[in-house]
């Protein structure tokens, strides 16, 4: 069966690579370019665990075939720390103990960013929208909610 | 023999403070591989083919054109296992049988539920398996079925095992049934303590079965070389017993199989059997190459967990001022295809928050054609509980007593005597019960359609095998090898943080990993909320048993007795009097010079931990009920839970946060929901719902410090008891805001609506 031939950039580096039709985003992220940080909970768009941007926009890497990507800017978790220093959100989840077991984690921290560029101070229930498509099932989503308010009021300066 | 460290008051430097987790970077970054994540050179991909049919016999099995198939490296079936004879063993908080096992992993004569692995395929490519599975032709002879729990402990119920004849009932019965065990735990004369009540209340309760609902599915990647030797990753809660079990239905040395322990993406129970492992062992054995076996959501729905369905009967009484007579209660709880459910253990945390003089519960284990239930937080206890608090509930306001007020004037103590064998030591009960009650929440004003509801649970908690090792290197920094799986709750930070407060160095001088089954000795699952108490009682002696190396090592360089030094603030120092005076040297000065003055210097720990301390938990939670969607909206919630001692409080925090949300999910809307064909019909997150952010509140938490007295820092566990009591305090308060009591979970907006009607037609 003959591949497609991609080219896009991820994290703001060029990347190509070759995938099947059926192959999507998040099996090219993981298999094809090894990049295992975005995680597949479900593989029908229910869990958001691979929840990545594409030119910016948010998507279930799941529901987005690889070729689609093509031309397209792909920002994973993989790109959200800078050098040593991590995202405000990245820190602040640390800080107020915001994850457990990690595997939604980087769907979520991605979800959040993406909250945070749209709207730099949203209300607790704004966030609690806004990640309704991410489930966690380890901590209750309080102190997601408020490592996202904390990353928000730091990242506005005050 | 046992081990308990026994409990002393101390100043704390390092325990009860927040430092930032050992796992958080790589988790916040991407880096954390988890089950999934994990690749060799060479590897093919493992798919399973799984039954279509609730319960057939299996004619015949035909893999030929699947091995034909290019790109299939390896075939295996039942032919490819050997039978196992009935032997049991502990797996977790339950207990396998490995006759079941092997059949659970690999249907043998019958498959006995939709989604039971007929036949599993090994392919160099995912989409080449996929194609193989389609090849295999399987002759099934269509069987009838049985689901539910009341249906299929009736006589003339379609039956699953022709050779199950029911345990704990005499005379044997003559004819084998689905009703695989009967059991009862029972003290006093229950019909006595009914005649002397002024008040009796009887309620029957149903309960679905619900999944552990973790966000990784199940993933593993095993290499088997011409040697017979086997490396095997996986997401487990316990890679040790990982490894018994597939050594077992593989007929393999223990030896030769190693198990890595990957990051665990949630396991809450469900992780702590053998599904694919066994299987990719098996697939990489034939085709000599590396397999990784995945699961997909569907797969982890139709053939892991659940926890039971169950149908459950609650008999109360009580006198006029409160006091609680006789209880009886009846559980009847689906097991799945293969006896084993958790109902002994529902059993024995249905009344035992309360001082009983008569109390009698029966407890029946019954096989339906449904997944073997796994392990799910504090397996049955909520399903038991959820009854026994809601007519609680009743008896309290029917006789015009404070709900908390009733279960104070009832709750179990320090001397308490259960009803299924302990007598209690010090306990944080009471405590939980009067801080509830003085909580702000409890006396805030509530709006029509809202109602305040009240519950309350208990949990054993539990010890068992565990081992440790610290090695302190040569700059005075220490390794610390643990090998119990950090479930996610935190355990590895706060193992840390306890031999950082032994030896008296900063948290960040010790680095804990979780080591693989060649790395020490065996451990037992995370499970019973075992891990901070167990494996922490394990690195504390590990420790101890370091600092006493480096006491003798201090007096050996010093010329002193080893009585003369003391170990303190990270430091070798004088212990005082006329035992003799020298420099103090650090942890790093003894390190430094610890090669050349015999040798590095490490501690050991190999226990069996014992003297796990009870949790108890009281949750008060505010609801909403549109009368006209018959959703429940939870406006408020708060958890008071006795933890003995956070070693960690952010992270006991999450653990009562998390446990209340998943036991909301559980009240509210979970549910395994099957056709009249016995086929799963919601195999996926869409339509299993499990709570997301904007479903549930913040959870309010107040941690009570009761110490166990048989761990050195006083830790009970904490895990599990905040899923108990949800379902039960979200009914109370269902109950308190619209006049009616919901016996039916999930109180899903169908079921909520329906209630209302059926109340209006009532009244009319």
């Amino acid at each position: 069966m003959a591949r497609h031939h991609v080219t896009a950039t991820v994290n703001g580096d060029a990347v190509e690579f070759l995938c099947e039709t059926h192959q999507t985003l998040l099996e090219v992220l993981r298999d094809e370019l090894r990049l295992t940080g975005t995680k597949e909970g479900c593989g029908t768009g229910d869990c958001g665990a691979c929840t990545v941007t594409l030119d910016g926009r948010m998507v279930c890497s799941c529901l987005v075939l690889g070729v689609e990507a093509e031309g397209k800017a792909i920002q994973t978790i993989e790109g959200m720390a800078v050098g040593r220093d991590l995202h405000p959100l990245q820190q602040k989840f640390l800080e107020h103990a915001a994850l457990q077991c990690g595997i939604c984690t980087p769907g979520i921290l991605v979800a959040a960013r993406s909250l945070l560029e749209r709207n730099p101070d949203p209300t607790a229930s704004e966030v609690r929208y806004w990640l309704a498509g991410n489930l966690c099932r380890c901590t209750g989503y309080h102190k997601i909610v408020e490592a996202v308010l904390d990353a928000a009021r730091e990242l506005r300066g005050n | 023999m046992s081990t308990m460290i026994k409990y002393e008051e101390k100043d704390l430097k390092v325990v009860g403070t927040r430092p930032l987790r050992p796992d958080g970077v790589d988790k916040v970054t991407g880096r954390a591989r988890f089950g999934a994540d994990y690749s060799l050179p060479g590897q093919l991909i493992g798919k399973v083919l799984r039954s279509p049919h609730a319960h057939a016999r299996i004619k015949s099995i035909d893999t030929s054109k699947a091995e034909a198939l290019p790109g299939v490296k390896a075939v295996v079936t039942r032919d490819d296992f050997a039978e196992m004879p009935v032997e049991f063993a502990l797996s977790g908080e339950l207990t396998v049988n490995f006759h079941d096992v092997t059949r659970n992993m690999m249907a043998r004569e019958k498959v006995y539920y939709d989604g039971h692995p007929v036949a599993a395929v090994a392919a160099t490519s995912e989409s080449i398996a996929r194609k193989a599975l389609g090849l295999i032709e399987v002759e099934y002879e269509v069987l009838p079925h049985v689901i539910d729990v009341l249906e299929a402990m009736k006589p003339d119920a379609p039956l699953l095992h022709e050779e199950q004849y029911t345990e704990g009932v005499t005379p044997r019965p003559d004819k084998p049934s689905n009703l695989a065990k009967r059991m009862v735990f029972s003290r006093g004369d229950v019909e006595a303590g009914f005649r002397q009540a002024d008040v009796i209340i009887e309620r029957e309760f149903n309960t679905k079965p619900v999944h552990q609902g973790y966000i990784e599915p199940q993933a593993c990647l095993a290499s088997y070389t011409e040697d017979g030797q086997a490396d095997l990753w996986t997401a487990s809660q316990g890679h040790f017993v990982i490894r018994s079990q597939c050594a077992k239905v593989l007929q393999m040395e223990v030896s030769k199989l190693r198990v890595m322990p990957t990051e665990l993406g949630g396991g809450f129970g469900g992780k702590n059997n053998i599904y694919n492992e066994p299987l990719a062992i098996a697939l990489s054995r034939k085709s000599h190459r590396p397999v990784k076996m995945v699961m997909t959501r569907e797969e982890v729905f139709r053939a892991t967990g659940p926890t039971s369905g169950a149908n459950v009967r609650i008999k109360m009484g009580c006198t006029r001022d409160g006091r609680i007579t006789a209880a009886h209660a009846e559980l009847n709880f689906q097991a799945g295809a293969f006896p084993g459910s958790s109902v002994a253990m529902a059993a024995m945390c249905t009344f035992t928050r309360y001082d009983l003089e008569h109390a009698r519960v029966v407890a029946n284990d019954v096989t339906v054609n449904r997944p073997k239930v796994a392990a799910y937080r504090a397996p049955g206890a909520p399903i038991a509980v959820f009854g026994v608090e809601s007519v609680i509930d009743e008896m309290a306001k029917k006789l015009g007593i404070d709900p908390i007020e009733f279960r104070l004037r009832n709750a179990a103590r320090e001397g308490t005597q259960t009803y299924y064998g302990p007598k209690f030591g010090p306990i944080g009960y009471v405590q939980t019960l009067e801080q509830a009650r003085a909580h702000p929440h409890y006396s805030a004003p509530l709006g029509p359609n809202q109602g305040r509801g009240v519950a309350t649970g208990f949990w054993f908690n539990i010890g068992s095998e565990t081992s440790s090792t610290i090695n302190v290197n040569e700059d005075g920094t220490v390794t610390l090898m643990i090998g119990t799986v950090d479930v996610a709750g935190g355990s590895r930070a706060a193992m840390a943080m306890m031999v950082a407060e032994e030896l008296g160095i900063d948290v960040d001088k010790v680095r804990p990993i979780i080591g693989d089954t060649s790395s020490m000795g065996f451990n037992f699952i995370t499970a019973g909320s075992r891990g901070t108490f167990a494996s922490g009682m394990a690195c504390v002696a590990a420790t101890r048993q370091a600092i006493d190396k480096l006491r003798q090592r201090v007096a050996q360089i010093r010329e002193v007795p080893v009585e003369a030094v003391l170990w303190k603030d990270g430091h070798a120092v004088p212990a005082g009097g006329e035992a003799g005076q020298f420099a103090p040297m650090s942890l790093a000065d003894v390190a430094k010079v610890a090669g050349r003055t015999g040798g590095t210097i490490a501690g050991h720990a190999e226990i069996n931990a014992q003297g796990a301390g009870p949790g108890f938990g009281t949750h008060i939670v505010d609801v909403e009920v549109d009368k006209q969607t018959g959703l429940i909206k939870i406006l408020r919630y708060t958890v008071v839970q006795d933890v003995g001692k956070a070693i960690h409080p952010a992270y006991v925090e999450g653990q009562l946060q998390g446990g209340a949300v998943q036991g909301i999910g559980w009240a509210l809307n979970e549910e395994y929901v099957y056709g009249d064909d016995g086929v799963l019909q919601n195999p996926g997150f869409l339509d299993y719902r499990v709570p997301v952010a904007s479903d549930v509140p913040f959870i309010d938490t107040v941690i009570v410090e009761v110490p166990n007295p048989n761990h050195p820092y006083g830790v009970r566990g904490c895990g599990e008891v905040p899923i108990i009591a949800p379902m039960a305090a979200i009914a109370n308060a269902v109950e308190n805001a619209i006049g009616i009591r919901l016996c039916e979970q999930p109180m899903s907006p169908p079921r909520v609506l329906k209630a209302i009607d059926d109340a209006a037609g009532a009244k009319a």
